[in-house]
């Protein structure tokens, strides 16, 4: 009943290719679909019901139904209008003032101290000089941590225990900041409920002395329809300029982010996604949008892979595959590389579909099976890794025993890496004659390609 | 084995548990009623239309759709057996709620004079640390001995801060370096507890996305080393939830589940206008009973959970 956002879009959308001509009463049924769907993504529910109106008026139109692939229309339409709600492109920082200062406000445990944090090193990267601002005069330790993740990266943090004023760690910020010529100002501020007015107008008296050029609200990705509550109460009361989305890197749909936009109209202006201080970047509407509807996040996939696969050993793989010249330490290889992409299920999650697939299906079982494959080779000596056929019974026998595996799984490996053999022989065949035959063609997909990667 | 009794315990009768569970709900729990109210005021009958704004009601308070289809079947249900004379709408609501959050037993294990382990586990930020801290305060106070493990070696200023919560409510903890390997931590933690006698040692551990494998796999590990050190331990293992969490909250308490059998869930900042009509969800799906609510930022505003006081409070029906 919970599947993804996408696996349920792409349900719909199933039907929507089957169809020859859309009616306006399978819309509908469709359309339910999405919004019911939409509305499990926890997109607020009024959201997810303009967004439906929108897309039907415009699914509905003459166009779509003369049109020959009805079905895929929709989809762009959809899609279209997700990007939209999304803000179409990301929103910069104003950092026009000197020094300029930015007010991190949210709920507790939204990660605002982690984001001031990751922020401002964002922002030395830009080349400012950032001073970050511990004002949290709550939580216990709070301050502590900002001290911490400011040691970490080299920033200089105002800390001052045991005050409890805002306002008097405001001032000593600002003559702090002129007096090591920092030219950015990050208050990480105390969580807070947006329904506290004591708090929250603690926050608007910050506001007041600081005039801040950006107040961030830090939100969660994995929010649900509080979402709207909380970014309307804070926006009335503060009048915030943007957002930032946090913890992305959990498998949270992230349908508050189309809310906190839809109901504000303030951009979210950076993603966390990482336990790491470098785990933050501008955040990008059309990603999200692809991501939710379902088309995989292959952009994330393709950085993933550069980030953790050796483009030139890459190269060479191909190389040999292309000459049929693919051998087991080759394919060894290529059983570690995909070990640092981490586990077989979030990898095949980003593919188009590939939670679909996935389903309920437990990966971790494939992955041990990998773990053994890597065993049996190890235990070949480089003659028989390289040569194969060379395998007798007692050199079998001997790789079983030093793998911990029974011979049979042994036999079955080897088969499997003979048919893998063939295939890929047959392959290189192939792809010399689609060279000779359509240069053109190849082309077009390599520049496909590079779009892909120009993306980041 | 003995069990802690919920529902007849002393602190929460002092505390008015249920007007401050229903003050602190009631904030929107109000807009929530309202709404349906209105929806039946002024279509009495189960329309099509009244349906589906029952629906939109219902997944605005973070029910899900398999919890708030159910809910609304139950109504039709009882709308057609009993007719419209008798027909309460939210009262038929709060009981499929109620039902839904009865499963299995809401009281933390007692094992009286053996030691008894209680980790709490995460995603980032759901408040885990403040938990641990209050829950030994709740525990001190109903006269049993405790310690704590800062098994959170990772965020900063994450051992500081439950030390500042050792030193105020004065609970011996366990602690290393930051950096430090969490599993040793616990282990000497259990050590330290089982040559003081403790009755409870509570285990703060790290936050973690549940999609992070690693992660997961160092959580596992955690709670072998404790397993080996005391036969069972961790006995408890409590998946600490953020109330305006969405629907996402059951794909943690999945991976979670997945990962280290969880034994059940307290759900914090209740506070809020959040509902946590996800809670339904979860226990509805994988059988976990809620055992604590944080409703507060004080050290006794951690209370024992009761599925009917709870499903009352949501809808704002007086008990």
């Amino acid at each position: 009943m919970f599947e993804s956002l996408s696996g349920k879009l792409q349900g719909v959308f199933k039907d929507l290719r089957g169809l020859g001509k859309i009616s306006e009463s399978n819309v509908s049924e469709s359309l339910r679909e999405v919004r019911l769907a939409l509305l499990d993504a926890d997109v607020n529910f009024k959201v997810a019901k303009q967004f439906i109106a929108n897309v039907r008026e415009k699914a509905i139109g003459e166009k779509v139904i003369q049109s020959i692939h009805p079905g895929q229309q929709i989809i762009k339409i959809i899609n279209d209008e997700l990007v939209e709600l999304l803000g179409s492109q990301n929103a910069e920082l104003k950092l026009d003032a000197k020094p300029s200062s930015m007010m991190m406000v949210g709920l507790h445990g939204a990660g605002k101290t982690t984001s001031s944090g990751k922020l401002a090193k964002w922002l030395m990267k830009q080349g400012r000089k950032p001073l970050l601002v511990a004002a949290d005069v709550y939580r216990p330790a709070a301050m502590d941590q900002l001290e911490a993740l400011g040691k970490q990266m080299n920033i200089p943090t105002v800390v001052r225990r045991g005050e409890k004023d805002v306002l008097v760690i405001a001032r000593e910020a600002k003559r702090e900041a002129a007096e090591r010529e920092c030219d950015v100002l990050i208050f990480d501020t105390a969580g807070r409920l947006q329904i506290d007015e004591v708090l929250v107008q603690e926050l608007v008296r910050l506001r007041d002395d600081i005039k801040p050029q950006e107040i961030l609200l830090v939100l969660d990705a994995a929010t649900g329809q509080e979402a709207v509550n909380v970014a309307t109460h804070f926006d009335e009361a503060l009048d915030i300029s943007g957002a930032i989305l946090t913890k992305l890197d959990g498998d949270a749909r992230g349908g508050a982010a189309l809310s906190l936009k839809s109901v504000t109209g303030k951009p979210i202006k950076f993603a966390g996604a990482g336990e790491k201080l470098e785990d933050f970047e501008p955040f990008h509407p059309e990603r999200m949008a692809t991501r939710i509807l379902g088309m995989g996040d292959v952009v994330s996939l393709v950085e993933k892979a550069a980030e953790n696969v050796d483009m030139d050993e890459a190269r060479k793989l191909e190389e040999k595959m292309r000459k049929g010249v693919f051998t087991l330490d080759d394919f060894l290889d290529q059983l570690r590389q995909m070990k640092r992409l981490g586990p077989l299920e979030s990898i095949v999650k980003m593919l188009p579909g590939g939670a679909d697939m996935v389903g309920g299906a437990d990966l971790s079982k494939h992955e041990k099976e990998f773990r053994r494959m890597e065993a049996m080779i190890c235990a070949m000596t480089p003659e028989e890794r390289n040569r194969p056929q060379i395998l007798n019974a007692k050199r079998r026998q001997r790789i079983a025993k030093g793998s911990g595996v029974r011979v049979a799984e042994l036999n079955n490996l080897m088969n499997r890496f003979g048919q893998m053999q063939k295939m890929m022989r047959k392959m290189g065949k192939m792809q010399k004659m689609m060279g000779k035959m359509g240069g053109k063609m190849a082309s077009k997909m390599a520049g496909r390609m590079g779009a892909g990667f120009r993306m980041r | 084995m003995r069990y802690l009794s919920a529902v007849d315990d002393s602190i929460s009768k002092t505390m008015g548990f249920f007007q401050k569970l229903k003050d602190r709900l009631g904030r929107t729990q109000n807009k929530l009623v309202h709404e349906i109210k209105r929806i039946v005021t002024r279509s009495p009958k189960l329309t099509a239309d009244s349906a589906e704004e029952l629906e939109a009601a219902l997944l605005s308070a973070d029910f899900g759709m398999t919890m708030t289809l159910r809910i609304i079947e139950a109504t039709r249900k009882a709308y057609e057996s009993k007719g419209k004379g008798e027909f309460d709408f939210v009262k038929v609501a709060a009981d499929e709620v109620e039902r839904a959050l009865s499963s299995g037993d809401p009281s933390l294990l007692d094992q009286g004079d053996d030691l008894t382990v209680i980790s709490m586990v995460g995603v980032n930020g759901t408040g885990k640390t403040t938990t641990c801290a209050k829950l030994a305060n709740r525990l001190k106070l109903q006269g049993k001995t405790v310690g704590m493990a800062a098994c959170d070696t990772f965020r900063a200023a994450a051992i500081d801060q439950l030390k500042v919560w050792s030193e105020r409510l004065d609970v011996p903890l366990t602690m290393g370096d930051y950096g430090a390997d969490p599993a040793a931590v616990a282990h000497d933690a259990v050590s330290s507890a089982l040559s003081k006698n403790s009755d409870y040692l509570l285990i703060d551990t790290a936050g973690r996305l549940h999609t992070k494998h690693n992660l997961m796999q160092e959580l596992q590990k955690v709670h072998r080393v404790m397993g080996k050190k005391l036969e069972g331990a961790p006995h408890e293992t409590l998946l600490v939830l953020d109330a305006t969490t969405g629907m996402n909250a059951l794909n943690q308490a999945r991976e979670f589940n997945k990962a280290v059998p969880l034994t059940g869930l307290v759900i914090t900042k209740l506070d809020g206008t959040s509902k946590a009509g996800m809670v339904v969800a979860i226990q509805n799906e994988l059988k976990i009973p809620v055992k604590f609510i944080g409703v507060g930022e004080q050290p006794d505003d951690l209370q024992p959970f009761v599925a009917r006081e709870f499903a009352h409070a949501i809808f704002g029906l007086d008990e």
